[in-house]
C-alpha cells in the first residue's frame, strides 16, 4: 500500500490509543479523583483561588455557570481590544509592528475568546511578538472555558434530581493546568526539537544561495503552536499557519500536530462515559462520528491523490496529487487528513491552502464545519453532540409514541424548542451572513474581495461563514477580508454562534437535571444501542443535508461539474 | 455578574502571568538545549562558509545550473508567507500553469511533457516548501549535467544519497532538500 495512505491510518489508531487513556484521566480530574498531578498543580491552584477570592467548593445552577462564563468573556473581550489596539507602543515588538486597526482587533479578540482563531492579518507582520503571546493566553483560556462547560454538562448528565453542578472555576482552571498544559508543554518541546523558532530576537536577513537578500520572521513560535493544536483554537503564529515550514518542519511534527488536533475532543467522549460510568453510550457516540468522519475523509484523500482534473488534461505527471498549496513534505494524503481533522473539530489550523483543494474536498471540509459535531471542538462539539441526541431522542418517541427520554430524563416542550433554536442558528448564520454579502459584491464588484471568479468565488464566502459560525477559524484564504465588512460581520456571527450553542445545551442539561429521575424500564429508549446509534446518524445527515444542499450546491458541486 | 467581576479579573490576571509567562519562558529554556537555541536550524555555505541560510526555509532557484524549486506565490518572502489561493478551475491560474509547463520543457528540451511532475508547476502552501519530489528532482538532471559538464550518472549518485526516505521506509514521503542538494551541487569537483 503507498506510504502515505500507511502513514494516515498510523495516526488516526495513535490518535484513538491515546485518546481512551486520556479520556479516563479527564474524567478523574472532572470528578474531582485525585490524579498523578495533584502534587504540582494542587497548591498552584489554591494559591489563584485565593488571590482571585474564589471559593471553589461552591457548587454552581447552570445559570450561575453560564453568568460566570460570560463575565470572564467580557474581560477577556476588554483585555484583548486593549492589547491589540496598542502593541505597537507596547514592549516585545523587535520587527517594530504596528498597532491594529479598530475592526481587525475586533474581530481578532472576538475570534480568540470564541476559540475560533479566524485571522484576517498575517502573524508575521501583523502582530508584535507581546501581541503573540497574548493570543495564546486565550487559546489556553477559550479552550478551558469550552471544556468548563463540557464539564457541567458531565455533571448534569448524572443520575440523580440536582440543581448543583459543580464550580465554574475550578472546571475552567482545572481544564487549563491539568490538562491543555501538560499536553501543549510535550507538544513544545517535540516542536522545538525538530527546528521550530522559539526565541525573541526579531527577523534575520541572510543573503540565498543564489545571491539575493531574503528576510526571515521567527519568534517564541512552538509555545503558540502547541497550544494552537491542542486547544482546538488552530490561530497559527505565521500566516500560512502550519503549511509553514518552520511551524511544521518535518513528518513527525506534522504527525504530532495532526494528532494533536482530534485528541481532547475525542477524549472528552471517552471522559463523558467513564464519569457517567456508561462506556457504551461513549462508544455509541464515537462510532457515530467516527462513522460521520470517515464519510468526509475518505473521499476527500480519494480526490486529492487523484488530482486536479484540469491540470491532468495538460497531460502532465499528477502521481503526487492535486500539489497546489500543499506542501512536498506532507504529501496529499496527509494534507487531506488535516483537512478534513481541522474542520470537523472546529481547530481551523492548516497544512495545505484550501482554497486551492479540488471542489468535492472543499465541499467535504465545509461539510465538516457545518455539522460541527463529528467530535466537533473543545467541549463545544460534545454539547453539539447532544443537541443532535435531543432531537434524535424526540423523534424516535414520536415513532413508538413514547414520552422521550434521556438517561432517565423526560424531554418536554421547553427543551425540544431550545433544541431547535440552537440548531437552527447556523444554518441562519452561514446563509445569511453569505447571501448578504453576495448581494454586496453585486452591486458593487468593485469591492473586488473575491480571489476566484465563479462558483469558486462563491464558495470563498460560503466557507468563511461556515468557519465563523463554526467557531473554526480556517479559511478559503484567498478571500481579501481584511476590511470592516468582513471583519465586523464575522465578527458578530463567531459571537452568536460561540455563546447560543452554549447557552442552549447547558439550559437544557441544567433544567433536565432539575427533573425527576425516572429510573430505566423495558419501556425506555436505550441511547447506547447501535440502532439508536443510526438514528442519531440519520438525524444529522437529513438537518443538514436540507439546510446546506442548496448553497453546496451552487458553490463546490457546480465547480466540480464544471471542471470535471 | 457584579459579585463575578473581580474574581473574573483577578483569575485572568493568574492565568495571564501562568500561560503567557511561566509556560512560555519554560519552552523557551528548553529550546536553549536544541539546536542553535531555538533560532532556527541553520546550514552555511557559500566561499569559507561565511553565508548561511535555514534549513527549513525554501530559496527560490531559478538558475539554470541548480535544481529548480517549486513556484511560489510570494517569491519565497520569509517574512511573509502565502500560497496562492486559486481555486483548481480558475482560468487565469490554469493559464499560469500552462505557462510555467511551456517554461519548463524549453529549459529542459531533453524532458517529455508527461514526464513533469506537477509540483513543479504548482505553487506550495506555504511559498516556502523547501523541498521537492525526488521525481521533480531528477528531471532536471540532464539539464544540469550538460551545464555544470558533470556526468548524469554522479548527479544521480548526489541526488540519491540527498533523498531522505520516508520514516521506517514506511509512513510519509520521500523528499528532497533543495538547498542541501544545490550546496552540495556547488561543492563538486
Amino acid at each position: 500500500m503507498n506510504t502515505e495512505v500507511i502513514s494516515v491510518i498510523l495516526i488516526l489508531l495513535v490518535t484513538l490509543a491515546l485518546a481512551i487513556p486520556l479520556g479516563k484521566y479527564i474524567a478523574r480530574v472532572y470528578a474531582g479523583e485525585s490524579t498523578f498531578l495533584d502534587v504540582v498543580f494542587n497548591p498552584i491552584e489554591k494559591l489563584f483561588y485565593k488571590f482571585s477570592r474564589i471559593d471553589s467548593a461552591q457548587q454552581m445552577t447552570w445559570k450561575q455557570h453560564l453568568v460566570a462564563l460570560l463575565t470572564i468573556n467580557i474581560v477577556w473581550f476588554f483585555l484583548g481590544m486593549l492589547v491589540l489596539m496598542n502593541q505597537g507602543r507596547l514592549p516585545l515588538n523587535p520587527d517594530g509592528n504596528a498597532s491594529m486597526s479598530p475592526d481587525l482587533a475586533f474581530n481578532t479578540t472576538i475570534s480568540f475568546i470564541t476559540n475560533t482563531n479566524l485571522q484576517h492579518y498575517s502573524g508575521e507582520s501583523a502582530l508584535s511578538y507581546f501581541g503573540q503571546l497574548t493570543l495564546m493566553f486565550y487559546q489556553f483560556v477559550s479552550a478551558g472555558a469550552g471544556m468548563a462547560v463540557a464539564a457541567v454538562l458531565f455533571s448534569a448528565l448524572r443520575e440523580r434530581t440536582s440543581d448543583k453542578l459543580g464550580n465554574f472555576y475550578e472546571y475552567f482552571l482545572k481544564s487549563c493546568t491539568r490538562i491543555l498544559l501538560p499536553i501543549s508543554f510535550i507538544v513544545a518541546v517535540i516542536l522545538v526539537f525538530s527546528g521550530t523558532p522559539m526565541t525573541f530576537e526579531g527577523k534575520d536577513t541572510i543573503t540565498s544561495l543564489q545571491g539575493e537578500t531574503v528576510q526571515v520572521s521567527r519568534g517564541p513560535a512552538a509555545a503558540m503552536i502547541a497550544i494552537k493544536q491542542v486547544g482546538t483554537n488552530g490561530g497559527g503564529y505565521f500566516g500560512v499557519n502550519s503549511a509553514h515550514p518552520l511551524e511544521n518542519p518535518d513528518f513527525i511534527t506534522n504527525s504530532v500536530e495532526t494528532i494533536t488536533i482530534p485528541l481532547i475532543s475525542i477524549a472528552l467522549v471517552f471522559a463523558l462515559g467513564y464519569y457517567l460510568k456508561r462506556k457504551k453510550l461513549a462508544w455509541m457516540i464515537f462510532a457515530v462520528m467516527t462513522v460521520g468522519f470517515l464519510v468526509c475523509l475518505i473521499p476527500t484523500i480519494y480526490l486529492e491523490m487523484n488530482g486536479n482534473p484540469a491540470i491532468s488534461r495538460m497531460g502532465i505527471d499528477q502521481t503526487t496529487g492535486s500539489m497546489e498549496g500543499k506542501e512536498v513534505r506532507f504529501g496529499s494524503a496527509a494534507s487531506a487528513l488535516w483537512a478534513i481533522l481541522t474542520t470537523c473539530t472546529s481547530n481551523g489550523s492548516v497544512n495545505s491552502m484550501h482554497d486551492s483543494l479540488t471542489p468535492l474536498s472543499g465541499m467535504f471540509t465545509m461539510l465538516g464545519m457545518q455539522i460541527n459535531a463529528f467530535y466537533g471542538g473543545k467541549g463545544v462539539g460534545l454539547l453539539n453532540f447532544y443537541i443532535f441526541i435531543i432531537i434524535a431522542v424526540f423523534i424516535s418517541g414520536l415513532m413508538v409514541g413514547r414520552t422521550p427520554e434521556f438517561l432517565g430524563k423526560k424531554i418536554e416542550v421547553r427543551e425540544m424548542k431550545i433544541a431547535m433554536l440552537v440548531f437552527l442558528l447556523h444554518p441562519f448564520l452561514i446563509l445569511g451572513g453569505t447571501a448578504m454579502s453576495s448581494y454586496l459584491i453585486y452591486l458593487h464588484p468593485d469591492y473586488a474581495w473575491l480571489n476566484n471568479p465563479g462558483y469558486h468565488g462563491f464558495s470563498e464566502m460560503l466557507y468563511e461563514y461556515t468557519s465563523a459560525s463554526a467557531n473554526n477559524g480556517s479559511g478559503f484564504e484567498g478571500l481579501g477580508d481584511n476590511t470592516p465588512w468582513w471583519n465586523i460581520s464575522c465578527g458578530i456571527i463567531m459571537l452568536l454562534a460561540r455563546f447560543i450553542p452554549i447557552i442552549g445545551p447547558i439550559a437544557i442539561a441544567g433544567i433536565l437535571a432539575e427533573k425527576k429521575y425516572i429510573p430505566e424500564s423495558a419501556g425506555t429508549l436505550k441511547a447506547d444501542t447501535a440502532t439508536f446509534g443510526v438514528m442519531v446518524l440519520a438525524v444529522i445527515a437529513i438537518l443538514v443535508a436540507l439546510s446546506f444542499f442548496t448553497a453546496l450546491a451552487l458553490g463546490p458541486i457546480a465547480e466540480y461539474f464544471s471542471i470535471a | 455578574m457584579k459579585n463575578q467581576i473581580f474574581p473574573a479579573i483577578l483569575l485572568s490576571l493568574c492565568c495571564l502571568v501562568f500561560f503567557c509567562g511561566i509556560y512560555t519562558a519554560a519552552v523557551w529554556t528548553v529550546a536553549q538545549a536544541s539546536s542553535n537555541q531555538g533560532k532556527g536550524e541553520i546550514i552555511f555555505y557559500g566561499s569559507n562558509s561565511q553565508q548561511y541560510g535555514f534549513a527549513n526555509i525554501g530559496q527560490a532557484f531559478t538558475a539554470d545550473k541548480y535544481f529548480w524549486s517549486r513556484p511560489s506565490a510570494v517569491n519565497y518572502n520569509a517574512a511573509g508567507s502565502g500560497g496562492s489561493n486559486k481555486g483548481p478551475g480558475n482560468p487565469e491560474y490554469l493559464l499560469q500553469v500552462q505557462a510555467r509547463i511551456d517554461t519548463f520543457l524549453v529549459h529542459n528540451p531533453a524532458v517529455k511533457r508527461d514526464q513533469i511532475p506537477t509540483e513543479l508547476v504548482t505553487a506550495s502552501g506555504s511559498g516556502l516548501d523547501p523541498h521537492l519530489s525526488p521525481g521533480a528532482a531528477r528531471i532536471q538532471v540532464d539539464r544540469i549535467a550538460k551545464i555544470r559538464g558533470i556526468s548524469k550518472e554522479r548527479l544521480k549518485n548526489l541526488l540519491h544519497k540527498y533523498t531522505h526516505k520516508p520514516l521506517f521506509d514506511v509512513f510519509g514521503v520521500e523528499t528532497v532538500n533543495v538547498l542541501e542538494l544545490n550546496i552540495a551541487l556547488d561543492q563538486m569537483k
